[in-house]
C-alpha cells in the first residue's frame, strides 16, 4: 500500500461526497476570508486616521490655558493663574530663547453665525489669529490671498473662509471680494482655503479665519486667547521645542511648581499616539469578531464532519474488516482533511484579497499579512483536528464495533 | 484421520453483552475446531449466537473469555497490523448486510482489499473484473451499490471476498437476499472453492444450503448442540 494509493483514496473520498466537501470548504473559506477582511478594515481605519492627523501638520504643538477649565488642574491653578496672552506668543517667537521654534500664532476662538443676505452658516471653526497660523496648521489657500501682518496691525476686517462656509453662503458664486456679517460684524472675504476634509465629526472646511486684532476688538475681547499654535522647525526637534515652550511659558506665567502650570501643551506626536492606540483597540475588537467568525466556521466544519461521522465510521469498519491497516486509514482521512482545509483556506485567502478591494463602511481595507497567515493556519488546524480526530477514533475501534456504530 | 493442526481452533468461547443483571451471553462456552479444506455449515435459530461466533472467527470481534487459535496462533497475541494482514489475506468475509462502500463502483469495491495488500493497479483490476464475472456481474462493474439489487450487492460482496483468494471463506447467511437461481450459482461457487482446497464456513438457516456442506454445526442459546458430518457429501 503506497502513499500515492492512499492519496488517491482520499481524493476519491472527497469527490464521492461532493456536498460534504463543498460545505466544509465553504465553511473554512468564509471563516478565513472574514478574518482577513475584518482585520484589514481595522488596519485601514487606523491608517486613515493617521493620514488625516498627518494633514493637520505634524510639527505643531498647541498650548491651551487651563484657566477656567474643568478638573483638578484648573482648581489647583486657582486664582493665581494667568490667561494666555499675545506677549506669550511673542516670547515664543523669539529666535534666541526658542531656537527650535519656527513660529507661534495666538488664536482667539469666536462663535456665532455668519450671514450674506438670506444665507447663513455657523462655522465650526472661527479663529482670529496671525498669518503664521496658516503654515503652522498646514492650511493653504486655493483662491485669493492670505491676510498679512499689516492686516493684523491695522485690525482690518478681512477673512479667509473654508469650502463649506463658502458654499453655505454663496453657493457656487465666487466669494472673493464679497462681504459677510459674522455676529453682525462685517468681514470682507479675501481667500478661500484648500479642502481639508472631515476628521471624525468635525468638518475642517467649515472655517472662518480673520486677523486676531479684528476678532478681538469686535467679538472676543483682548484678554481671551484660547490657544497658541507653535510650529517646531522639524518633527525631529519637537521635543526640544516642547522644552523651550515650557521654559518660556513658566517664566511668562511665573510658574514655580511645574505641577501647577496654568497651561497645557498638546503635540501632534502624542495625538498620533493616542489615536494609534485607539485604532489598535478597534483592530483588536475586529480581530475578536474575526476570531469568533473563524470559530463559527470551525463549528460549522465540525458539524458537517460529525453528521458524516456515522457514515464514515461504518466505512472505516468496512475498510478495517477487509484488511486496511490503521495507518492507511488514518493517512487517508488526514489527507482528506488536509486537502479540504488547504483548498478551503486558499479560497478564503483569495476571497479575502478580493473583498479587501472594496470600501467597507467608508473604510478602504488594508490587508495585514500576518492576519492572512493566522487565519490560514488556524483554519488548517481546525480542519485537521475535526477531520482527523473522529477518523482516528474510528480507526481504533474493532471492525465490528465500527460497523455497528450509530 | 487428520494429524494436522486445525485452521480454526476455538476453545471455551464466551461472549457477553452488557453488564450485571442486564447482561446476556451471546456465546456461553463454545469449542469448535475446523481443519483446512473443510466445508462447514453453522445452523441454528435466530439469536443463537451464529454471527457472534463468525465475527470472532473472522478476527472482527473479540471474546469475553476463551481462546482462539487461527492457524495455531492465538489471536489475542496479534497486534493491529498482524490482524489487518489476517483480515486482508487469510480471510474472505461475506457479511449478511453486504457492507459495500457507498457511492463507489462494484469494481472499486472488489479491488479495495487488494489495494490494501499492495497489489498493483492493473493486476487487481484484472482480478476484480474476473471475480465479478464469476459471480455473474460482468455487465454491472461500474454500478454503485444503490444502483444494484440486494442480490447483486451480495454478489459484489462475494466477489470482493473471492478476489483476494483467501484460504478461509466465511459467509454469514450469504443466500438470504438471493433468489433460488442465484443461490444455486453461489453454492456451486462455494463447492468449487472448497474443491480447490480452501476452507469454507457458511452460516445458514436453509436446509438445502446446509445440505451442500460436508459438516453441519447446530447452535442454540450460545452453545453448540450438535456437530455432525454430512453423510451424503463426505466421500
Ligand atoms: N452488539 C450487541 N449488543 C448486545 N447484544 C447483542 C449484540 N450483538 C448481538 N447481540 C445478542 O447476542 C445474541 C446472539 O446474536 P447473533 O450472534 O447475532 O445471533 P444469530 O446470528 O445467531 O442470529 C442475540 O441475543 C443478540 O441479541
Ligand atoms: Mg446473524
Amino acid at each position: 500500500m503506497n502513499i500515492l494509493e492512499i492519496v488517491r483514496f482520499a481524493l476519491r473520498g472527497l469527490t464521492t461526497n461532493k456536498l460534504r466537501t463543498t460545505l466544509t470548504t465553504l465553511g473554512i473559506a468564509i471563516g478565513v476570508a472574514s478574518v482577513i477582511i475584518l482585520i484589514a478594515v481595522g488596519n485601514g481605519s487606523s491608517k486613515q486616521i493617521q493620514a488625516s492627523i498627518d494633514k493637520l501638520g505634524t510639527n505643531t504643538i498647541t498650548i491651551n490655558s487651563t484657566r477656567g477649565g474643568f478638573g483638578r488642574r484648573a482648581a489647583a491653578a486657582g486664582t493665581s493663574s494667568k490667561p494666555l496672552t499675545v506677549s506669550d506668543a511673542v516670547a515664543l517667537s523669539s529666535p534666541v530663547n526658542a531656537p527650535d521654534i519656527k513660529q507661534a500664532a495666538p488664536i482667539t476662538s469666536a462663535s456665532g453665525t455668519c450671514t450674506v443676505g438670506t444665507s447663513s452658516t455657523t462655522p465650526g471653526t472661527f479663529y482670529g489669529t496671525w498669518p503664521s497660523w496658516f503654515e503652522a496648521s498646514n492650511t493653504t489657500i486655493q483662491k485669493g490671498s492670505y491676510f498679512t501682518n499689516d492686516d493684523v496691525v491695522q485690525g482690518r476686517h478681512v477673512a479667509i473662509i473654508g469650502a463649506t462656509t463658502a458654499s453655505d453662503l454663496f453657493g457656487t458664486d465666487n466669494p472673493i471680494g464679497q462681504t459677510m456679517r459674522c455676529s453682525g460684524i462685517p468681514f470682507t472675504i479675501i481667500g478661500l482655503s484648500s479642502v481639508k476634509g472631515t476628521t471624525g465629526f468635525s468638518d475642517g472646511d467649515s472655517l472662518v479665519v480673520a486677523p486676531l486684532t479684528a476678532v478681538q476688538r469686535s467679538l472676543t475681547g483682548y484678554n481671551n486667547l484660547s490657544s497658541i499654535v507653535v510650529e517646531a522647525k522639524s518633527a525631529k526637534v519637537q521635543d526640544l521645542a516642547q522644552t523651550e515652550i515650557n521654559t518660556i511659558m513658566d517664566a511668562q506665567h511665573r510658574i514655580k511648581n511645574v505641577n501647577k502650570r496654568d497651561y497645557r501643551t498638546l503635540n501632534q506626536a502624542s495625538l498620533l499616539a493616542t489615536s494609534n492606540s485607539n485604532s489598535s483597540v478597534f483592530t483588536v475588537l475586529l480581530g475578536v469578531v474575526a476570531a469568533i467568525s473563524l470559530l463559527v466556521g470551525g463549528i460549522g466544519i465540525t458539524n458537517i464532519m460529525l453528521v458524516t461521522v456515522i457514515e464514515r465510521t461504518r466505512e472505516i469498519g468496512i475498510r478495517k474488516a477487509i484488511g486496511a491497516p490503521k495507518a492507511a486509514i488514518l493517512s487517508q482521512f488526514l489527507i482528506e482533511a488536509t486537502i479540504l482545509s488547504l483548498v478551503g483556506g486558499g479560497i478564503g485567502v483569495i476571497m479575502g484579497y478580493i473583498g479587501s478591494h472594496f470600501k467597507i463602511i467608508g473604510i478602504q481595507p488594508i490587508i495585514v499579512p500576518s492576519s492572512v497567515f493566522l487565519a490560514f493556519g488556524v483554519s488548517v488546524l481546525i480542519g485537521l483536528f475535526f477531520g482527523g480526530y473522529p477518523a482516528s477514533r474510528a480507526a481504533s475501534l474493532r471492525p465490528i464495533e465500527a460497523l455497528r456504530y450509530e | 484421520m487428520e494429524s494436522t493442526q486445525p485452521v480454526i481452533d476455538v476453545r471455551g468461547a464466551v461472549k457477553r453483552y452488557g453488564e450485571g443483571d442486564a447482561s446476556i451471553f451471546a456465546l456461553a462456552g463454545v469449542d469448535l475446531q475446523i481443519n483446512a479444506g473443510e466445508y462447514v455449515a453453522i445452523m441454528g435459530p435466530s439469536g443463537s449466537g451464529k454471527s457472534t461466533l463468525m465475527n470472532i472467527i473472522g478476527a472482527l470481534d473479540i471474546m469475553t473469555k476463551g481462546k482462539y487459535f487461527l492457524d495455531g496462533i492465538e489471536i489475542n497475541s496479534m497486534d493491529e497490523s498482524a490482524l489487518a494482514v489476517v483480515r486482508g489475506r487469510k480471510i474472505g468475509f461475506i457479511f449478511q448486510s453486504f457492507n459495500l462502500i457507498a457511492r463507489t463502483t462494484a469494481v472499486a469495491n472488489v479491488e479495495l482489499p487488494m489495494a490494501y495488500q499492495g497489489i498493483k493497479k492493473d493486476e487487481r483490476r484484472k482480478r476484480a473484473l474476473k471475480a465479478l464475472e464469476v459471480v455473474g456481474l460482468a455487465d454491472r462493474v461500474n454500478h454503485e451499490p444503490t444502483e444494484l439489487s440486494g442480490g447483486q450487492q451480495q454478489r459484489v460482496a462475494v466477489a470482493r471476498a473471492l478476489a483476494t483468494r483467501p484460504a478461509l471463506l466465511l459467509a454469514d447467511e450469504p443466500t438470504g437476499a438471493l433468489d433460488s437461481k442465484s443461490t444455486a450459482d453461489l453454492l456451486d461457487l462455494f463447492d468449487q472453492i472448497n474443491a480447490a482446497g480452501r476452507t469454507v464456513v457458511v452460516i445458514t438457516h436453509e436446509d438445502d444450503v446446509a445440505a451442500r456442506a460436508k459438516r453441519v454445526v447446530r447452535m442454540r442459546d450460545g452453545t453448540i448442540i450438535s456437530d455432525t458430518l454430512n453423510k451424503g457429501r463426505v466421500a
